[in-house]
């Protein structure tokens, strides 16, 4: 009998690897694709260079009134000279510093998130959902510590921006996930109890749920007790985007393989231990495009406070270009905060992206 | 042959109860899936349940740590009933290992941790400890140098070995076995079986769902053969398979001794 032999490898051919195999693979594959590169290729040496020449080469970058900009492309003096009121809203100049700080000492805990191999990143994460909060409060608001109190209709621009989000999102995914967990019960009470808030609240506009609570809810409230405003959009805006995030958490339980509960249950694993440890890390993972996705809608839906009179960044800059001094350049200042909106999501969404593939432990699954 | 007695002969049943059940009724809605069944397990016992699929054979050892409710009758396990009491079914289950079809292995959790989980969090024991026992279990299933890895790169034969020592791990009195080496390929079914003779010969406890009849006869003490949600026939592996008693048997036997 022969010995068995494998063939050897051959290169693949030149035109499937490389550079070349590359364009011809996603470029011009066929004529409809390459008519397409084609057209899209055109349309944008039709637009980009004019763009860029607005936004960066004809652009006023330096002065302090309108009468800098007289190029006739973007005038970023008006995003400049605004700059501190688009960042902080109309928190007092000799306070800001309280800001800075909360924000710095925010990066400088969340940079050790990211690096690979660091070793409490259980408690470091604790410490920023739980104990972080409680400093900035103290920090943003005052009143103890022998800071100056800054009331909250002071607070404005992308602080509150950030604050409600960060508010949000720290509250909705617990909220969110007792709720999944709520409506998959047993229990009767429970599950409708939760079937309720949740249908409720996701059928209800997030404007109308923003009114009520500042509009109609002091009206119920007996006289002389009237908790404050930000408060009170918090709470519904978490609510709200709790009720969301509980469906997007079902989703992902549902997903999880009934056998994995059953072994959970047959190792004599208690409910809240087999969901805790076996069951939702596997359902969260899951779900994370789902999360983010929520994440990011609260995020921008912030904006939204404006109707209820709390200056977001977006409402900032809209009372700024109406600025009898600056008018005509609300485009600058709309630029700007898609801008920095655009930061905020692509950056959540790229995390997103990173921690999926973190956790990608399986390569099949059973 | 001979060699096969005299492993058989080293397995002593101790007079002790395991497992009681007296008059089990279960229904699936309107579909009465368990009928009337009476049966008495002793410790050391290795007990093959075979018969064709919507038998009840898989309810009835899910019944056994309750994950599956029963709706009549008694079920009583190691001296403990098992009732609506959510602290009598805890330690009924800790104390009851059961192997899957499927694994069931927790695939975001390597093979270690998925050993180690239950020990730390239902036992309370410290994690050196859980993981020291965890890797003694791993050796015995032959797969120690797996134990970084996660479940997913595992092979079929592999990830079933990893889910008996999970179940080991809690050092359980009985195991259930739920058609461990029927989602196999045909070259991994060896290593399985090979694994839970070598538990038998440790004096263990078994109840096993299962096809495979050369195991039956090499380790069983006794086969029973269930339709239709009864048990049919029961007896020792070579009265089973050489005299069966009832019709039914005789033509269940003739269709899978022909493959």
């Amino acid at each position: 009998m022969s010995k068995f032999v494998p063939q050897p490898d051959l290169p693949a051919p030149i035109t499937n690897v490389g550079v070349i195999g590359w364009l011809r693979n996603n470029l011009f594959p066929s004529p409809l694709d390459t008519a397409m590169t084609l057209a899209a290729l055109y349309f944008l040496y039709l637009y980009v260079p004019p763009l860029f020449d607005w936004a960066i080469f004809s652009a006023d970058w330096f002065g302090d009134s309108r009468d800098a900009c007289t190029s006739g492309g973007a005038c970023w003096v008006f995003v400049s000279v605004r700059f501190k009121q688009f960042m902080v809203g109309l928190y007092p100049d000799a306070e800001v510093w309280r800001v800075s700080t909360a924000a710095v000492l925010f990066v400088a805990l969340m940079i050790p998130m990211f690096i690979k191999g660091f070793k409490h990143k259980a408690w470091l994460g604790a410490f920023i959902l739980f104990g972080f909060p409680f400093i900035a409060f103290i920090l943003f608001s005052g009143g103890s510590f022998g800071l100056e109190l800054v009331e909250t209709n002071m607070w404005g621009g992308l602080f509150l921006t950030l604050v409600l989000s960060f508010v949000g999102i720290v509250a909705a995914l617990p909220l969110g996930i007792l709720l999944a967990l709520g409506r998959r019960s047993s229990m009767p009470i429970v599950k409708s109890v939760c079937v309720v808030f949740i249908e409720f609240w996701r059928g209800v506009p997030l404007i109308t749920v923003l009114f009520m609570s500042s509009v109609m809810l002091p009206l119920f409230l007996p006289e002389g007790m009237n908790f404050d405003k930000l408060l009170r959009a918090m709470i519904g805006i978490v609510l709200f985007q709790s009720a969301y995030m509980a469906e997007v958490v079902r989703s992902g339980l549902q997903a999880i393989p009934k056998g994995q509960y059953e072994a959970a249950k047959a190792l004599g694993l208690s409910y809240w231990q087999s969901m805790g440890l076996i069951i939702l890390p596997q359902a969260l993972k899951l779900v994370i495009p789902g999360i983010v996705n929520t994440f990011i809608a609260l995020f921008k839906d912030t904006t939204l406070v404006l109707i209820i009179g709390l200056f977001d960044l977006l409402s900032m800059i809209q009372s700024a270009s109406q600025d009898a001094k600056w008018l005509g350049f609300e485009i600058e200042g709309y630029v700007f905060a898609a801008l920095i909106f655009w930061v905020f999501c692509f950056g959540m969404s790229r995390y997103s992206m990173s921690l999926e593939r973190k956790l990608e432990t399986s390569h099949a699954r059973n | 042959m001979s060699e096969e007695n005299a492993n058989k002969a080293n397995l002593e049943v101790s007079d002790k109860v395991m497992i009681e059940l007296k008059d089990v009724h279960k229904w699936y809605g309107e579909f009465h899936v368990l009928k009337n069944i009476d049966l008495t397990v002793r410790k050391g016992e290795r007990i093959v349940i075979c018969g064709p699929s919507g038998s009840g054979k898989s309810t009835l050892i899910r019944c056994l740590n309750r994950l599956e409710e029963h709706q009549r009758g008694q079920i009583i396990i190691d001296g403990t009933e098992l009732t609506d009491d959510v602290k009598h079914i805890d330690a009924i289950r800790s104390e009851v290992g059961m192997v899957f079809q499927h694994f069931n292995l927790f695939p975001h959790l390597t093979v270690l941790e998925n050993c180690c989980l239950a020990p730390i969090w239902v036992r309370k024991m410290p994690r050196r400890e859980a993981e020291d026992a965890a890797m003694e279990y791993l050796e015995k299933v032959k797969i120690p140098e797996q134990a970084k890895k996660y479940p997913g790169q595992l092979s079929g034969g592999q990830q079933q070995r990893v889910a008996i020592a999970r179940s080991l791990c809690m050092n359980p009195n009985i195991m259930l076995f739920d058609e461990p080496t029927s989602a196999l390929d045909p070259e991994m079914i060896k290593e399985v079986l090979d694994t839970m003779i070598s538990l038998a010969e440790t004096g263990m406890t078994m109840i096993c769902v299962t096809h495979e009849m050369g195991f039956a006869k090499t380790v069983a003490n006794r086969v029973i053969f269930m339709d239709g949600g009864e048990i049919i026939e029961q007896n020792e592996p070579d009265e089973f398979f050489n005299n069966p008693q009832s019709d039914r048997t005789k033509l269940f036997l003739s269709q899978i001794l022909q493959n």
